[in-house]
């Protein structure tokens, strides 16, 4: 099911490196190494942009990027915004409130609307899975997924793969533990497919009724297991991600109890002992400190967490520069 | 008026289950009725329909299409869909009654049958609501329905949630003769679910619909029709379980029969994600009950080729395209197919998944049979004399590719778009006069 | 299509050590040199400019890297830019920044990293060093110092190795010359 190279265009410059030349960026299953690494290398550029006393360049000017957050977001959606106009691109927001998309516009007619009125890039966050594939087959304009439901948020996972490579440099053969609520996070599913095209070998831990049933074994490098027990997947663990845990699991009978949950999968320092040395905790936000992850652990010296968010805005960067540049191919 | 000088079907193959032929002979049909099957048959006048190359059948019978009329005619109405019906070789069409209004009362039938005379292009018989207004919590007046020209009962679009409510409904249809045709489902566990829970609806991020749903609901159904005597039909099998379940029930000898789609036949929840790299979340391939795995489709297969499973049934859903053209889990679930049934059984047959015997039955003698619909039209899916002169004429060689633009159904909505098929409807002879050609319109 | 390179290593050399003396004569000394040099190839041949005039004038010159890929003007128009990379400049505030080049053909590169350099700081005045001079310039762009003119057809095209980057020093003229009316 991981198809990636054989069925991507690699089409390259004259130096024979390696291009970006899909219209839209829906989620990280399609990525080939050489898509991962041109990603990651044109965020490293972007980063040295934001670096400068003057964090902004005007490569982007002329181009209109549209946020279209059907779902509630601050952090991301801020981020995009930063990104784009770091790029010196025009920046609309809409939200689901308060626009015409609340009077029953259907998404088809909403994002060609939005081409129609100059939109290069769509940025979508949308609660349904599969809505930005419905929209990236009507409309010209790109389409990056900002997190379609619970499949799919292929951005978070590119700067959490960026925050991770510039930590411990290349992941093959690196034991990434994801726990949390897997079953229900697009963060999580993104991650896997990035993680296992590195070659890491990704353990996925959480409650029964919150593990997917049939993720473990794919792809073809790495390797990705499944657990209920966090103290066996965290002995020698490089990298721990821990994921928001909703009130609503526990509301729907997924969960008995959050203190259950607290007992079984917390990520704190008594556990984090049993990881490799140097290993460090990350979280896509926004935490439920005391929760899924003690205060501590959350604040302290193992917590990238900041990281990530700074690293958002690079790797957001060079995905909006890779698509635009993109489109005059 | 001249005298009807009849039609001659010539030299086809002749493949009928209930008269047990199956050669190349002729089939000669006079004032509408089949007059005589054999070879070379003499028969001055009659207008020809050459079937030399091509195999001969009585005309299909679908136990479960969805004209759309009255109430969703955006759908599909009584014309639209029986001339798509006709063009897939189905003579006989059984409506079901999720319309607006539902047929839960004989003035509705009535009013329904009016339309059907006025409009349909084949035989449509009526089904009639198990409950008021198919709400599911109070039963309609069976018996009225009955009177008023229902062949059978059902809720389709949903179950007969209430176990005590499927009882009385059992008793009551069995009294009056006539099977319930029961969407066999569970709602809680199948709430919120979009596909077969499964790999690709783990993959898609899709809640799922569980296939402990179907079968613990064809469990629960086959011990009420076990309890009650009454004749049950349980409409589009998907699971591999549920044909074994009804299988076990039938060797005790239950009333029991039941039918599969021929999409459940042909297609898996892969159509879900469709051929590409990355995910189509195909609408097209959202129907209820969900299309399962490859091993749940090989055992429906199975259970046709046993004569398990009794009929192959349309299930014939046609939407417009705004219902289909959102996003997944707002789609309308149903595939529009009455066009393209006989060229995937075809296609089955030439892959050597399907029988072709077997299919032929499941699609004329096995349903008339389970509805008893002899009683109503002596003959009815079979070549014997008398029978009504509906034939279809199949080309089993030729070789489309599935265009639903150019389907007579308002319903553009398959997943086979552009899939290459083995098999065709040549021709259809309703009532003894040539009412389709593949190629040519006729009046 | 490779053939004969147009100049050897030992020209090469020569001329980078020729520019270098002009850097420094024209700068009246070494004080406030900086030399930037353009991703990819201006980069080795600014830290080659750069140990020579150490070598002669016995002083070390800060040396930076310039990525263009954000400044120019045909990157939302035709082709696709090479991946960026990050730049990494010393301070250039009040300095005499010297851009450097391999190939000097329309300007536009040039204009490009002028752009850049405004967002990292105000230099005093900027010059620019360029190894070959190929002509065709599209825009009021002049090399202050120049290693070899070589007028060229426009359907010909300049390459320059380094061996930093490509294993030798050489540089090739590829390509019909245009036939004269």
């Amino acid at each position: 099911m991981l198809e990636t190279a054989a069925t991507r265009d690699t089409t390259s410059s004259p130096e024979g490196e390696h291009r970006w030349t899909a219209k839209d960026l829906l989620d990280t299953d399609v990525l080939t190494r050489a898509d991962i690494d041109l990603i990651l290398e044109t965020a490293e550029a972007m980063a040295e942009v934001r670096a400068r006393p003057i964090g902004k360049v005007a490569t982007l000017r002329g181009m209109t990027v549209v946020t279209l957050f059907y779902e509630q977001s601050t952090r991301t959606r801020a981020s995009f915004e930063v990104a784009a106009k770091a790029l010196g691109a025009d920046v609309v927001n809409l939200s689901a409130s308060g626009s015409s998309v609340e009077k029953g516009e259907s998404l088809v007619d909403t994002v060609r609307t939005l081409e129609a009125i100059g939109a290069d890039l769509v940025v979508m966050r949308h609660g349904r899975s599969g809505a930005p594939y419905l929209a990236a087959r009507n409309t010209r304009a790109g389409i990056i997924n900002g997190g379609d439901g619970t499949h799919a948020h292929p951005t978070q996972a590119l700067l959490d793969l960026y925050t991770m490579r510039r930590r411990i440099g290349p992941l093959a053969g690196k034991k990434v533990v994801i726990v949390g609520d897997v079953r229900h996070s697009r963060v999580a599913r993104s991650n896997i497919w990035t993680l296992l095209a590195e070659g890491a070998d990704v353990v996925l831990c959480g409650p029964a009724t919150l593990l997917p049933h049939t993720l473990a074994g794919i792809g073809e490098a790495g390797s990705c297991t499944v657990t209920t027990s966090l103290d066996s997947a965290i002995e020698g663990a490089h990298v721990v991600m821990a994921l928001r845990i909703q009130k609503e699991r526990q509301e729907s009978g997924l969960i008995p109890s959050m203190r259950e949950y607290i007992t079984g999968y917390q990520v704190n320092a008594r556990r984090l002992a049993a990881a490799a040395p140097h290993a460090f905790v990350m979280h896509p936000g926004p935490m439920n400190e005391g929760v899924e992850i003690a205060p501590d652990v959350a604040h302290g010296l193992a917590s990238v967490v900041e990281e990530q968010v700074a690293n958002g805005v690079a790797v957001r960067m060079a995905i909006l520069y890779l698509l635009a540049t993109a489109r005059s191919i | 008026m001249k005298a009807d000088t009849g039609t001659l079907i010539r030299g086809g193959r002749v493949i009928d289950a209930g008269t047990g032929i199956d050669g190349r002979v002729d089939i000669l049909i006079r004032d509408g009725y089949v007059a005589g099957v054999g070879p070379n048959l003499a028969a001055e006048g009659a207008e020809i329909v050459d079937a030399s190359r091509s195999i001969a059948s009585a005309g299909f019978v679908d136990l479960h299409a969805h004209l759309r009329e009255p109430g969703f005619e955006q759908k599909g109405t009584i014309a639209s869909e029986t001339e798509a019906a006709l063009r897939g070789g189905f003579t006989t069409v059984c409506a079901m009654p999720n319309t607006s209004p539902p047929p839960d009362s004989a003035t509705q039938v009535e009013a329904l049958t009016e339309r059907i005379l006025r409009d349909a292009r084949v035989r449509v018989f009526p089904i009639g609501c198990v409950t008021k207004r198919r709400e599911g919590r109070a039963l309609a007046e069976l018996a009225e329905l009955a009177a008023a020209g229902c062949v059978a009962f059902s809720d389709d679009g949903s179950p007969v949630a209430d176990g005590r409510l499927m009882r009385h409904a059992l008793e009551l249809a069995a009294a009056l003769g006539l099977p319930l045709s029961e969407h066999s489902d569970d709602p809680v566990l199948n709430a919120n679910g979009v596909m077969h829970e499964g790999r690709i609806s783990e993959r898609l991020g899709l809640q799922g619909q569980p296939a402990a749903a179907e079968i613990t609901a064809i469990a629960r159904n086959l011990a009420l029709c076990e309890a009650t005597g009454g004749r049950l039909h349980i409409a589009h099998i998907s699971t591999a379980r549920g044909v074994e379940l009804i299988a076990d029930g039938k060797r005790r000898g239950l009333h029991v029969t039941c039918e599969v789609t021929p999409s459940h036949l042909f297609l898996t929840e892969d159509s879900v994600f469709g051929r590409g790299p990355s995910p189509a979340y195909d609408t097209n391939a959202r129907v209820n009950p969900p299309l399962r795995t490859e091993s749940d489709r090989r055992a429906l297969l199975a259970g046709v080729n046993a004569g398990v499973i009794d009929a192959i049934a349309t299930d014939h859903a046609p939407h417009a395209t705004e219902d289909k053209l959102c996003e997944f889990d707002d789609a309308a679930p149903g595939i529009s197919c009455i066009e393209t049934a006989l060229g995937t059984v075809m296609t089955l047959v030439a892959r050597g998944e399907l029988d072709l015997v077997a299919a032929l039955r499941a699609l004329t003698l096995g349903p008339a049979a389970a509805f008893r619909l002899e009683g109503r039209v002596p003959g009815i899916g079979s070549l014997a004399d008398g029978a009504p002169g509906d034939v279809v004429v199949i080309d089993p060689a030729v070789r489309w590719a599935v265009d639903p633009a150019q389907f007579a159904s308002k319903g553009k909505n398959t997943p086979l778009s552009g899939q290459e098929l083995t098999g065709a409807v040549r021709a259809v002879v309703v009532g003894g006069r040539l009412a389709f050609e593949r190629g040519v319109v006729h009046a | 299509m490779s053939g004969e390179p147009h100049l050897g290593p030992d020209e090469i050399g020569r001329t980078v050590r020729r520019l270098a003396h002009e850097i420094v004569e024209n700068n009246r000394g070494t004080g406030g040199l900086v030399l930037v040099g353009l991703l990819s190839r201006g980069v080795p041949l600014a830290t080659r400019l750069a140990a020579a005039i150490e070598e002669f004038e016995g002083t070390a010159i800060p040396v930076g890297s310039l990525d263009i890929g954000l400044y120019r003007d045909d990157v939302t128009r035709r082709k696709a830019p090479p991946s960026l990379r990050p730049s990494s400049l010393p301070g250039i505030d009040g300095a005499t920044v010297v851009l450097v080049d391999d190939v000097l053909f329309t300007g536009r590169s040039i204009r490009a990293a002028m752009d850049a350099l405004v967002d990292f700081g105000r230099p005093a005045r900027v010059r620019l060093a360029v190894l070959i001079d190929r002509g065709h310039r599209e825009l009021p762009i002049r090399p202050d110092f120049v290693g070899k003119n070589i007028p060229t057809a426009l359907v010909q095209s300049v390459r320059v190795h380094l061996r930093e980057l490509d294993g030798e020093d050489a540089v090739y003229v590829y390509g019909e010359e245009a036939s004269h009316a």
